[in-house]
């Protein structure tokens, strides 16, 4: 299944690689891409496990940018 | 500007009048340093703190850490001014991105402002205003001048003119009136319009536009993913340069400790790898904007990527190249008008449904009077032979293939080169003149293919599923390089797997279809383009690049636009690496100071954003 993120706030470029990064090492997930120029975080994660895992992105996020937002669209 | 960057923009005045009056006191008195510590609070109070909580997340190399260590580094060899400095440039490199990001967002937003907020529905004879999901196949909605097309569907009623303009990029309105189809995300001009929806709101083109464009950026290009690469080891290695740099040359070459603090401190400044990395994404976002406004979809950056190295374009014949439509072509009566001509073939042909017969009903235009028909027989794989009134007398007429003439014993003018079907017209025995029905060439193919030529692709071929001689007498007028005849959609995929073999190590392939039974081809090839996507869900599916109408020049615009963004990446990424290494060479030998560093982290990245904006402006030139 895949799961749409906005991330709004978002400081800088890097800062979107390095959660990009870190997402894509969480167990469940498949596959992840973050545009820094769309602030759109796009999981696909393992089915039955999404909440779980965007659960943890959210915590991967929140490390990196805490000043970003996080919010679920679909 | 938004509520962040209006405060940071008075913060930084602040701090700039700070920094200038602590500048002209040069020192004077006991209170010097005030001023400049005034100057560097007000710009940077926050990047310290940021830094100690990143740090407790485990984030340690980011550029806040970086800033604070640099410019603590400075203050603590002496060098006030320069640590002021650094800390308010860097703040104002930071809002200028914040800026120049937030700018190119909002204009590209505005460019796909196609999103219907609501839908008048009426029921029950009711109008009401209703979230367009709510909206069912079928239903009636009511769509007032300035308003969005909230689905696709049909005109019950009413006439108007609608903008499509984000959609295609025509400027010129699309004039409907009842009948005619609207596609949803147009903007209707003047007229009140009933429409009957014939599409979910999820099954509508604007939602499936919409959805394209927002996943367009999750497909990144190469450049994309070797700029954040990079960046992830440039940081660490520039930061241990520093420490090197720190400690290695006072305690071996007994250098004195403040020179080379000032000079690692001056290296944590360039090592901010965010200029580097904001600038590829933004370029790229600019092409897919530029791209989109000109009426070209494409799924991801790196099909920019693609475009620009095309050296061989397959396109499918029919739809693509010619209309896929049989049209009366010629008329060519021995005798007379040919008016007259095609009136009696549409007199004889009236009753049968062949397209051939559609198409001269069609061309003929005017209700025939049926009185006129009398016994009508079809010969099979030969024509008709029909009894025809024509100036108060009956006549035997013969309309069919060039077999029908010779059972017939009439003699006919040999045809000249046609890509179609020759209907011959005899009344008896007495030859009246032949009828051409063909397929045509799109008008705005040759002009594209010319386009396509002057931007170097080298090969372009044709695939058809139609008879190898018709495939060669189109490709002959258009001057394609190569030509292949009878192919099933199978044969499709794997003529196109061959040519992907024998073009070029580092050149792409792109194929042309209308999406209409090419979905394996469009997969296949490097780039699949289709056309028309307006109105064909399967298009929109299956290719990576859409082309909103059927334009085919398009095609060379996206070229050019794939072109044009990719030089400006390639500009600065070697710009930006380039300068931020000769600046790192400079310091490291003595020859610059934390100003030329300063310009090496702000300066590169205010350039390379103002480059990569150029992305966003796409002018179609043509010669």
């Amino acid at each position: 299944m895949r799961k749409i993120i906005k991330m709004e706030g978002l400081c800088c470029a890097n800062c979107a690689a390095k959660i990009e990064e870190g997402i894509k090492k969480l167990p469940g997930v498949k596959d992840v891409t973050l545009s820094f120029m769309t602030q759109r975080l796009t999981i696909e994660a393992e089915d039955g496990r999404e909440d779980a895992v965007v659960e943890e992105a959210r915590k991967v996020a929140k490390k990196i940018e805490p000043e970003a937002g996080f919010k679920i669209l679909r | 500007m938004t509520k962040k960057q209006k405060k940071m923009v008075f913060r930084l005045t602040i701090s700039g009048m700070f920094f200038i009056s602590a500048v002209v006191m040069e020192n004077k008195g006991l209170w010097a340093g005030l001023p400049y510590i005034l100057a560097y609070l007000f710009a940077g109070y926050d990047i310290p703190w940021k830094a100690l909580r990143n740090i407790k997340n485990g984030q340690v190399f980011d550029e806040n850490f970086l800033m604070t260590i640099a410019t603590f580094g400075a203050i603590v060899v002496g060098s006030l001014e320069e640590a002021v400095a650094v800390m308010l440039f860097y703040q104002v490199g930071e809002l200028f991105n914040d800026y120049a990001v937030n700018q190119s967002r909002k204009s590209i937003q505005e460019l796909m402002d196609i999103n219907p907020e609501y839908a008048n529905l009426l029921r029950d004879g009711v109008e009401e205003q209703v979230d367009p999901y709510e909206v069912n196949v079928g239903d009636t909605i009511i769509i007032r001048p300035g308003e969005k097309v909230p689905l696709d569907g049909v005109v019950l009623r009413g006439n108007s003119s609608l903008d499509v303009k984000a959609l295609t990029g025509e400027p010129m309105p699309a004039e409907v009136e009842a009948g005619s189809s609207v596609v949803s995300g147009s903007i209707n001009l003047n007229g009140v319009l009933e429409v009957q929806t014939t599409r979910l709101f999820d099954d509508s083109t604007v939602a499936k536009i919409l959805e394209l464009v927002e996943n367009a950026s999750s497909r990144k290009a190469k450049a994309e993913t070797f700029i954040t690469k990079f960046a992830r080891i440039y940081t660490p290695i520039v930061v241990g340069l520093a420490l090197v740099l720190a400690v290695f040359p006072p305690l071996l070459l007994g250098g004195s400790w403040g020179t080379w603090l000032y000079r690692a401190c001056s290296f944590l400044v360039v090592s901010c790898p965010c200029a580097l990395v904001i600038s590829v994404p933004l370029s790229f976002f600019g092409g897919l904007g530029a791209a989109s406004k000109t009426g070209i979809l494409l799924k991801g950056s790196n099909y920019l990527e693609a475009m620009a190295d095309l050296d061989t374009i397959v396109f499918d014949k029919t739809g693509t190249l010619t209309n896929g439509k049989f049209q009366v072509s010629d008329v060519a009566p021995v005798h007379g008008v040919r008016e007259a001509l095609l009136e009696l073939a549409a007199l004889g042909e009236y009753h049968s449904t062949h397209p051939i017969a559609l198409s001269v009903k069609e061309a003929y235009g005017k209700t025939v009077d049926t009185g006129r028909i009398g016994q009508v027989e079809e010969i099979a794989g030969h024509g008709i032979h029909a009894q025809i009134e024509k100036d108060g007398e009956w006549h035997d007429l013969y309309i069919g293939n060039r077999k029908l003439m010779e059972q017939q014993q009439i003699l006919v003018d040999t045809p000249s080169e046609i890509l179609g079907t020759t209907l011959y017209l005899a009344d008896g025995r007495e030859y009246l003149g032949a009828i051409v029905i063909s397929d045509s060439i799109r008008p705005d193919v040759p002009a594209a293919l010319t386009g396509l030529r002057q931007q170097g692709v080298k090969n372009l071929v044709m695939l058809t599923g139609d008879r190898e001689e018709v495939g060669k007498i189109v490709a002959g007028k258009l001057g394609l390089d190569q030509v292949f005849g009878n192919l099933l959609p199978g044969d499709k995929v794997s003529r196109v797997e061959e040519l992907l073999k024998e073009k070029p190590f580092g050149k792409t392939l792109a194929f042309v279809g209308d999406g209409i039974n090419d979905a394996p081809v469009l997969a296949r090839a490097d780039v699949g383009i289709a056309m028309g996507g307006i109105g064909s869900d399967a298009a929109v599916e299956a290719a990576d690049v859409v082309i909103m109408d059927d334009d085919s020049s398009k095609i060379v615009d996206t070229i050019q636009i794939a072109r044009k963004t990719m030089g400006i990446v390639k500009q600065n990424i070697i710009f930006a690496i380039g300068v931020k290494i000769a600046v790192l060479i400079l310091v490291a030998l003595g020859y610059a100071s934390m100003w030329a560093a300063v310009f090496g982290d702000v300066g590169v990245s205010v350039l390379a954003i103002l480059n990569a904006i150029r992305a966003l402006s796409y002018k179609r030139i043509r010669p």
